[in-house]
């Protein structure tokens, strides 16, 4: 377990203040119950998503070195922990960056100064996800003895999605042998769950791109392949999908419904945040976790299978 | 009988004859088909170091053909004309007009970094798609996708206030693009979403939407980015031959 972990800077991003409301809501909750504390990073700005870095990604490197900045320079923190897979992987990749490239030290460097802020130097600031956060920070023992309602009964597909793993080289601290993460077969949000509970279902398409990045500007097909998802987890036995990134979330929630409307493809399988059922195993109320935000409705599920 | 081959070779180049005698030989019909002989006379050899130019095509000279990145592509998958492989090869032999068959569709690269991944080269073969999808763009051979349309309306707003807001993004994104906001796929989830939100919470999503989130103290990075952004832009345009533009791209509509 890593003692550093248990408080850390907490850098939500823009889509957990938006249609990701409810993942900010059930990571806190989470946090919480397992008494994991959270400093928000203050006058946080956006990552510059995949938006930016088409723009132009030495701009995107900057805006998540501003956040790292505040984080180290401000707020003195050793860590920070974002939940949404965007932002873990821009960070990610401004760390990278920054160790490696000349020419993003000095753009950064001058837009900076010109911001007026320390610059963020490599190697002052580690950046997690939620997952490492409560896999390391609490890990799946402790989980388990914390446990107050088994997530029992409930069949689980975990999506990782892209941006968690790819490209490898932003990710050093993965593959490196037993109790790490796997970057072609990631485990971690498996193992919480498993330790809450639930039947994780052999799911071949935790990697799978759900199409996140045209979800609207080529949105026929987003829909194809957030439909393979589904019925892939659907194949595999599973009642829900557990998610660990914003857009992914939206994106199955969105394209689940847009597949039924426009393709005439119904599928059943519902869309859960990973800490939303974490959450629930912990006792928290569906409330709390807002459950209800959802658009697949996970509540009557979990109702249905006497878990909440 | 359909011949497999003849699939393989473009239509326009097949050729069959009906009364066709060479050398005393009878050529003629279905089975004595022929391919026209193709000639490239266009190279341009400026090509790969326009692309190397734009960000995300620096590496393309590093490329040796092997295909893990159309192996492993996403879009490949559900549209085999989506071939990164066989575009990082025309790039670097300057062989423009067999690029432009395939300018509508290189933009729908979706950016997984499963090619990335894949690459024993570290092409980054993700960044040459989007280096490819900008050099059409700049040069004049497509519109703006509306994929680079959500691009800039997003920037916009992160630049403009340090945060973007969702509904915001999405309102922008269709007015611009001038698609109705009401798709009924939208629609139907709002439906689903409402149903089950208490009215409180309806109303906190509401007024969130009215109020633009902003990042205190933005003021000189947004001057320091909007500064950085046009002289980047000066700078590729430079490197295309394109002769520079009196307004920039990102900003436009902020």
């Amino acid at each position: 377990m890593k003692a550093d972990y248990r408080r850390v800077a907490y850098y939500p991003g823009c889509a957990l203040e938006g249609t990701g409301h409810a993942y900010n809501q059930s990571t806190k909750a989470v946090g919480k119950a397992l008494g994991l504390a959270l400093d928000e990073v203050d006058d946080w700005n956006c990552c510059g998503a995949m938006e930016v870095k088409n723009v132009d990604p030495k701009i995107q490197t900057y805006l998540s070195s501003r956040v790292m900045s505040i984080a180290a320079n401000q707020m003195k923190a050793a860590v920070v922990m974002a939940p949404c897979n965007g932002c873990y992987h821009n960070l990610k990749k401004a760390e990278y960056d920054l160790a490696h490239d000349p020419t993003s030290r000095e753009v950064v460097e001058r837009l900076s100064g010109k911001a007026g802020h320390a610059p963020y130097r490599a190697g002052t600031l580690e950046t997690i996800h939620a997952l490492d956060w409560i896999k390391m920070g609490v890990g799946e023992e402790e989980l388990k003895r914390r446990v107050r309602n088994s997530l029992k009964g409930l069949k689980v597909a975990n999506y990782y999605g892209c941006m968690y793993t790819r490209p490898r080289h932003i990710f050093p601290e993965k593959d490196q042998g037993p109790g790490t993460e796997s970057t072609s077969k990631p485990h971690f949000m498996d193992d919480l769950l498993a330790a809450a509970g639930a039947q994780n279902v052999e799911f071949p398409l935790k990697t799978a791109c759900c199409g996140g990045a045209h979800t609207l500007s080529d949105s026929d097909t987003s829909t194809r392949l957030v439909l393979n998802i589904l019925r892939a987890a659907e194949a595999a036995g599973a009642d829900v999908i557990a998610t660990e990134c914003p857009t992914c979330h939206s994106g199955l929630e969105m394209h689940q419904v847009r597949a039924e409307k426009v393709l005439g493809e119904k599928t059943t399988v519902r869309m859960l945040y990973f800490t939303q059922l974490l959450g629930i195993a912990l006792g928290v109320s569906p409330r709390r976790l807002g459950v209800h935000e959802n658009v697949s409705d996970g509540l009557a599920l979990l109702r249905e299978k006497g878990i909440a | 009988m359909p011949i497999h081959e003849k699939t393989l070779i473009r239509p326009e180049n097949l050729r069959t004859h009906d009364k066709l005698v060479v050398d005393g030989v009878d050529v003629s019909g279905h089975w004595s088909t022929f391919i026209e002989s193709r000639v490239v006379r266009d190279y341009n050899e400026a090509l790969q170091d326009e692309i190397a130019a734009l960000p995300g095509g620096e590496h393309i000279h590093r490329c040796w053909q092997c295909g893990s990145c159309t192996n492993s592509c996403t879009v490949n998958a559900i549209n085999p004309d989506f071939n990164p492989r066989y575009w990082i090869y025309l790039i670097r032999m300057g062989m423009e007009s067999e690029l432009l068959r395939d300018k509508d569709i290189i933009w729908q690269c979706v950016s997984c970094n499963k090619c990335t991944y894949a690459c024993p080269r570290d092409v980054f073969p993700e960044g040459v798609m989007k280096a490819t999808a900008h050099w059409l763009e700049l040069k004049g051979h497509t519109p703006k996708s509306k994929s680079t349309i959500f691009d800039q309306v997003f920037t916009e707003q992160v630049v403009a206030t340090g945060k973007i807001e969702e509904g915001r993004v999405i309102r922008d994104f269709f007015a611009r693009t001038g698609q109705p906001l009401l798709q009924d796929w939208l629609v139907e989830m709002a439906k689903r979403v409402a149903r089950r939100l208490p009215f409180k919470q309806g109303i906190a999503f509401a007024l969130a939407a009215l109020f633009r989130p902003r990042t205190r103290g933005w003021a000189k990075a947004r001057a320091a980015i909007a500064e950085y952004v046009q002289e980047q832009e000066a700078h590729r345009r430079k490197a295309l031959g394109l002769a520079a533009r009196a307004e920039h791209e990102v900003g436009d509509g902020a």
